[in-house]
């Protein structure tokens, strides 16, 4: 099986899939909805299949394809995952579906095309394929670029109060980081003899100073993307106005693309600037962790407060790359996983409570907890998640990231602990305000606010529970699949583990 | 006195220009004999046919490459590709010209001599069938382009420069509606064209003098001969270089390139849309053909010395462009300006040394032409009682109203800003990457950064359109007729299929960018 093409399957097929559904009668939404849903199952199936018939411990790059595109620029169809790209694909392939399912009564309040809502998710969800299958530098631009059109239109059309603005931003910031990628995209292909294959290009040298601009325009692609500070005013906006859906899959696995691009490009491609910059990188990721933090505290919009975690949590996973040692860059990429199922559910849980008060401000709530007792339970499970509580699957990978900053680096492993006790104040008190405490009297006058979780919300949250307390008890099988490839990442750095002071226990938890 | 000795003339090399301007000379026949209400048909028939068959021409010659008629003109692969482009571009705005069903009468004034803002000009605003003179015009300035692309000395070039550019100025001159802002622009067209015209005249009498004095060689103004004397005239350098910016004045007027594009928005918004797309899309194609021609044959031993000037000029061309769309509030003007900015993108492939550079610049040539074409196309259609409807707040809501239109639209702004997968991020690529391997990378950092800008405007045109509510004053969108349709269409698939797969062109400018010297 493992001679199926399964990339540009799982790239081709939810486009296929969006035509079918964007060409449906607008009248029959109902219709809509379900194909896309079947759609986004059969992908997660496919996907499945790939994890079982991915050899761990064996190639760093499976399921290699190549097709020739512009054979004038070098350019081919070239897909390949390694560790890193497969368990993203995983992620997406469950959250999309789940997203589906959660946004299934989103777009009708907007008055527009429901239809084109779910292409739209299913056109994202192809070029969110295509951007981590990707092994060309050239195909991955493309699909780093076009994602932005869908997104756009998601957040523009069918989001919330601001959508316009927050549309415009999230474009722009995306683009001009883009275009600095694509200048460098270009000195890399001159540079690198007019090829793009991943592959070929790792074997290049490069001149310092060209090497240590091409590192820049990359990086600065992606610390947008990320979204790391300072480049990180574009995510509140664009989280706060997307609907509920579009922002879990937005936070969730959009902006992994950036920390993604940096291990797969930024790192490998120019090892010794990735080197040069690191202790800026690791600054900014530590100024992430504290000032996200504090700005996540004092937020009265629940998605923007969401946001706002976000922006901190990127800051770990920044520290876990730019460590350069295997847990930490072991504990980063698992904490991308983690991080999108836990912000995804916890999205989408602020998105059921948000649709059903109808508005998205902490102040308008308050013991909400007794209208809705189940919801405000998943909401404070999310919340838990998201702060890492150890037997949630979040804590495990912030720990690796810790331990393994704090072997070669412990004044940045230091501060970064601190982001944890404030995540425990956001999270905690976000939660005390909206369901614990007094019942808000306003709250009982709302229809909305009287029906607690029903079937297919229960259904969309008790996969990402189940994945959440799996992780968060047994990762094995995630780090067993990251770990090769974070090693092999670390060795293109070329730098190796400080040898265990006391005993393997470091090492073991690596494991 | 020397005997006169006729030059060998290779009419089967000049196919495609004898035809045109054949064709352009039965179609002035044909206003005088043909009964007015046939004329339309027979007119646009004529043209269409014309400009198939010189392609087709332009292809059987496909491997041809000398030098004619004296050393006049140059028959290689960048004049046939780009000959080719201009034939199929200009195929396609022939489309947009001759449509009469979006508006009673065609985009053009029934008598042009009628005072403007009078009754009369009322009555014939009213669906008066418009002037047929247009496509002789139309067709004779597709000819003067012909030529232009192929000259291979500045005195062919320079007749060719006035035989495209008088029908233009007339051209843009006989909108329909609005008549006193088209007459408007086309003075000041004339104006300054006259002006530019004047510069490159001057510029040719200047080289004429540094060639004069090279061991072995008579002096003349023919690229071999400017390329001799670039390397051994004992002339001073100063006459060179003046001559050479001079003439670059001229050129770069044409191109509109910053500091000479101040004509642009007005011309571009005065003119006759289907007009404005010709302009946009051929006079572009000639005019940067003519300065790969005259930069990469004539001048290519001074490379070194125009690089930088040229290099400011393109900077300042983008920047110009990109920032000054920013401010727009008309569709056309905004049109104009993305327009600017992109001289600026081809600027930077023209001064990229090598095959590449050429190519590149070819090949960015027709996939621009063939966006803005069909960019134009789409302002034909958003039109309300008063005509087009150009002012941008008008096209608030437009996704609303005809979600297939503002949909095209949207696609080929994205073009515009060089989003993947269009044939504008191919086009970028294929100039930008050849200007950095040749070590500019100055000049790709300066095409980046005003991308960016320019995405901006061209956000702002896609939010209006879709993110914004329809209000009273969005006008409909006409439903085209089967030529403004077809040129649409043509236009959409080649900006996407040039953005999919554009391996085929990029072979084909490849495989032609080599100049006979």
């Amino acid at each position: 099986m493992s001679d199926f093409p399964f990339l540009s399957v799982l790239t081709v097929a939810p486009l296929v899939g969006a035509l079918v559904v964007a060409f449906l009668p607008r009248s029959r939404p109902e219709l809509a909805k379900q194909v896309a849903l079947g759609w986004s199952l059969l992908v997660l199936a496919l996907s499945v299949v790939m994890w079982v018939s991915f050899k761990v411990g064996g190639e760093r790059f499976q399921f290699r394809e190549s097709y020739s595109w512009i054979p004038n620029w070098g350019v081919n169809f070239t897909f390949a995952a390694d560790g890193i790209a497969l368990v993203m694909l995983m992620l997406i392939a469950v959250l999309v579906p789940l997203v589906i399912l959660a946004s299934w009564h989103d777009a009708e309040s907007s008055k527009r095309s429901v239809p084109v809502y779910f292409a739209l998710l299913l056109v994202l969800e192809c070029t969110m394929i295509g951007v981590f299958a990707a092994a060309d530098v050239f195909l991955f631009y493309v699909f780093f670029e076009v994602m932005l059109v869908p997104m756009y239109f998601l957040i523009g059309s069918y989001g919330g109060h601001q959508r316009q603005y927050a549309a415009v931003k999230f474009f722009l910031y995306s683009l001009v980081g883009g275009l600095f990628m694509l200048a460098a995209v270009i000195g890399l292909w001159v540079v690198g003899g007019k090829t793009f294959d991943w592959q070929a290009l790792s074997q290049v040298d490069i001149s310092t100073g060209t090497e240590r601009w091409l590192f820049l325009g990359f990086f600065l692609a992606f610390a947008i993307k990320a979204p790391f500070f300072p480049f990180h005013t574009w995510l509140p906006d664009a989280g706060g106005a997307a609907p509920a859906g579009a922002a879990a899959l937005l936070v969730g696995v959009l902006d992994k693309v950036g920390t993604f691009g940096i291990l797969r490009y930024c790192l490998p491609l120019f090892p010794d600037a990735a080197k040069w910059f690191a202790p800026w990188a690791l600054a900014l990721g530590v100024i992430g962790i504290i000032y996200a933090a504090l700005l996540a505290v004092g937020q009265n919009d629940l998605k923007r407060l969401v946001s706002y975690t976000s922006i901190a949590h990127f800051g770990f996973i920044g520290v876990g790359i730019f460590a350069f040692t295997t847990q930490a860059g072991t504990g980063a990429v698992l904490y991308m996983v983690n991080h999108g199922l836990a912000t995804g559910l916890l999205f989408l849980v602020v998105g059921m409570l948000i649709a059903r008060r109808g508005s998205a401000l902490i102040s308008d709530f308050g013991g909400a907890g007794k209208l809705v007792p189940v919801l405000a339970g998943v909401l404070f499970f999310a919340g838990l998640a998201s702060l890492a509580l150890p037997g949630t699957a979040p804590f495990v990978s912030e720990f690796l990231v810790l331990i393994g900053t704090f072997t070669v680096n412990k004044p940045v492993a230091v501060i970064a602990t601190l982001g944890i006790i404030l995540a425990a104040a956001y999270v905690l008190w976000m939660v005390q305000r909206t369901t614990q405490g007094t019942l808000n009297p306003a709250l009982t006058q709302i229809d909305g606010m009287k029906r607690d979780l029903n079937l297919r919300e229960k259904f969309v949250v008790a996969p990402l529970i189940a994945l959440i307390l799996l992780l968060g008890f047994y990762p094995k099988p995630v780090t067993d699949v990251i770990n090769p490839a974070v090693q092999a990442t670390m060795q293109d750095v070329g730098r190796t583990d400080p040898a265990p002071t006391s005993g393997g226990t470091v090492q073991e938890a690596a494991k | 006195m020397t005997e006169l000795k006729l030059p060998s003339i290779d009419y089967a090399a000049l196919a495609p220009t004898l035809i045109m301007l054949g064709a352009a000379l039965l179609g002035v026949l044909v206003e005088a004999f043909v009964p007015r209400r046939l004329r339309h048909v027979v007119q646009l028939t004529m043209a269409l046919l014309a400009v198939l068959a010189a392609l087709t021409m332009v292809v059987l010659a496909a491997d041809e490459r000398k030098i004619t008629i004296g050393g006049a003109i140059a028959v290689d692969g960048p004049t046939l590709f780009l000959q080719g482009a201009i034939l199929v571009l200009a195929a396609m705005a022939l489309l947009l010209i001759g449509e009469r069903s979006v508006e009673r009468g065609g985009a053009f004034v029934a008598q042009a001599a009628v005072t403007a803002e009078s009754a009369d000009d009322r009555r014939q605003a009213e669906g008066k069938n418009g002037l047929t003179e247009v496509y002789p015009l139309t067709t004779f300035a597709i000819g003067g382009m012909l030529i232009f692309v192929a000259a291979n000395d500045l005195l062919t070039m320079f007749i060719a420069l006035e035989v495209f550019s008088l029908p233009l100025y007339l051209l843009c001159a006989l909108a329909r509606r609005r008549r006193l802002l088209s007459q408007e622009a086309a003075l000041k067209y004339f104006m300054l064209g006259a002006y530019a015209s004047a510069f490159f005249l001057f510029g040719v009498a200047l080289i004429y003098g540094f060639t004069s004095g090279v061991p072995g060689r008579p002096a003349g103004v023919d690229f071999a001969t400017i390329d001799a004397a670039v390397t051994n005239s004992p002339a001073s350098p100063v006459l060179l270089f003046a001559g050479m910016a001079l003439l670059a004045i001229g050129l770069l007027f044409k191109a509109a390139a910053a500091p000479f594009h101040v004509w642009t928005p007005d011309v571009y918004q005065g003119a006759p849309t289907p007009i404005t797309g010709f302009m946009a899309a051929c006079t572009k194609v000639a005019a940067f053909g003519a300065l790969l021609r005259v930069f990469h044959v004539a001048f290519d031993g001074a490379r070194w010395d125009f690089t930088p000037v040229l290099g400011v000029v393109a900077v300042l061309t983008m920047l110009v462009g990109a920032v000054l769309a920013v401010t727009q509030t008309d569709i056309k003007r905004l049109l104009a300006y993305s327009s600017i900015a992109n001289a600026g993108y081809l600027l930077v492939g023209v001064l990229a040394p090598g095959a590449d550079g050429i190519s590149g610049t070819m090949f960015y040539l027709v996939a621009y032409g063939f966006s803005v074409l069909a960019a134009f196309a789409v302002v034909t259609l958003v039109r309300d009682a008063d005509g087009e409807a150009t002012h941008l707040s008008r096209w608030a809501g437009l996704g609303r109203r005809s979600p297939f239109y503002a949909g095209i639209f949207t696609f080929i702004l994205l073009a515009f800003a060089g989003i993947p997968l269009t044939s504008g991020f191919t086009s970028k690529f294929a100039v930008f990457g050849p200007a950095l391997e040749g070590g500019q990378a100055w000049l790709v950092i300066a095409g980046v950064l005003t991308s960016m800008v320019l995405a901006f405007p061209y956000l702002r045109v896609v939010v209006m359109m879709w993110l914004s509510e329809p209000g009273e004053s969005t006008p409909t969108v006409a439903v085209p007729g089967g030529l403004t349709s077809a040129a649409l269409m043509i236009g959409v698939l080649a900006t996407l299929v040039l953005g999919v797969a554009p391996a085929p062109l990029l072979d084909l400018a490849t495989g032609a960018a080599e100049f006979v010297r």
